[in-house]
């Protein structure tokens, strides 16, 4: 049964909320400790980022089942002033926020499957998805 | 306010973080590890991570801070005890902790400190505390 939840993101320690959230997701998926590290630490990046980049926002985790897979998909969105050069964001390195740049890249390297839409002035969507 | 505890143990400073750190928690650490360094004139700083499930590039980032500041000062940094899956996922996100000094376990990392910086008779006397416990891995 496909399991739905959304969460705020509004402060640091929503954060840590995330990644506590979307841990119990993927221990209840069966994920192996490495592929749930991967999904938690990827999460964490994504919720920093809707938080300071985004001015918050609100993540939601659904489980996904696709003939014998499982899965674990997370949608991050906000309506802040949007990524005008994504590729230049997905760089490693590259950072408008006085990080390391590693966040975003970072999570996409530690997903399956990576989306980004992102409107100037309207707001950000990213869609990650971990298969078991 | 919330905060890690810094633990004095001779001319060493330790800290073991048992919390899932929001950021501020994290740049709280840094700063009152920096005041303690001061306070105590330390020549060591031992950080136990063995219970951290994730360490992501902001963890990361506070962490290279800290081992920087701490050498600034006069003092050098251990990270010990970071999990396997932690390790993977850091280099696979692109983080490879550059400077950071790492050991598998508190007992490798006060031995990796006391061979760099500590000499004097409180550092020996821990290094004999912590050598009743050695595991049987050696």
């Amino acid at each position: 049964m496909q399991k739905i939840e959304e969460m705020e993101i509004q402060s640091s320690s929503d954060v840590v909320l995330v990644r506590q959230a979307v841990r119990q997701f993927a221990i209840e998926l069966g994920f192996g400790l490495v592929d749930q590290t991967k999904i938690v630490t990827a999460a964490s990046e994504l919720a920093r980022n809707t938080l300071d980049y985004g001015g918050g926002g609100t993540v939601t985790l659904e489980t996904l089942q696709n003939g014998g897979r499982r899965g674990l998909r997370l949608t991050f969105e906000d309506q802040g002033p949007g990524i005008p050069d994504i590729e230049l964001a997905l760089k490693d390195g590259f950072t408008s926020g006085g990080g390391l740049g590693m966040g975003l890249g970072g999570a996409k390297r530690l997903a399956n499957e990576f989306e980004i839409e992102s409107v100037v002035g309207e707001g950000t969507r990213i869609i990650i998805v971990r298969w078991k | 306010m919330e905060r890690i505890p810094i633990l004095q143990m001779g001319e060493f400073l330790l800290v073991t973080i048992q919390v899932d750190m929001h950021d501020r928690l994290a740049m709280t650490l840094q700063d009152d590890l920096t005041n303690r360094i001061s306070q105590t004139s330390a020549n060591g700083v031992l950080i136990d991570i063995s219970a951290l499930d994730i360490v992501d590039s902001f963890i990361g980032r506070i962490l290279g801070n800290i081992a920087k500041i701490s050498q600034v000062m006069d003092a050098e940094t251990v990270v010990v005890g970071m999990q396997p899956a932690v390790a993977i996922t850091l280099v696979e996100l692109g983080m490879s902790l550059t400077g950071i000094r790492t050991a598998l376990n508190v007992e490798k990392g006060m031995a990796l400190l006391q061979a760099t910086v500590g000499s004097s008779a409180n550092a020996q006397f821990t290094a004999t505390e912590w050598d009743l416990e050695d595991d049987a891995e050696d």
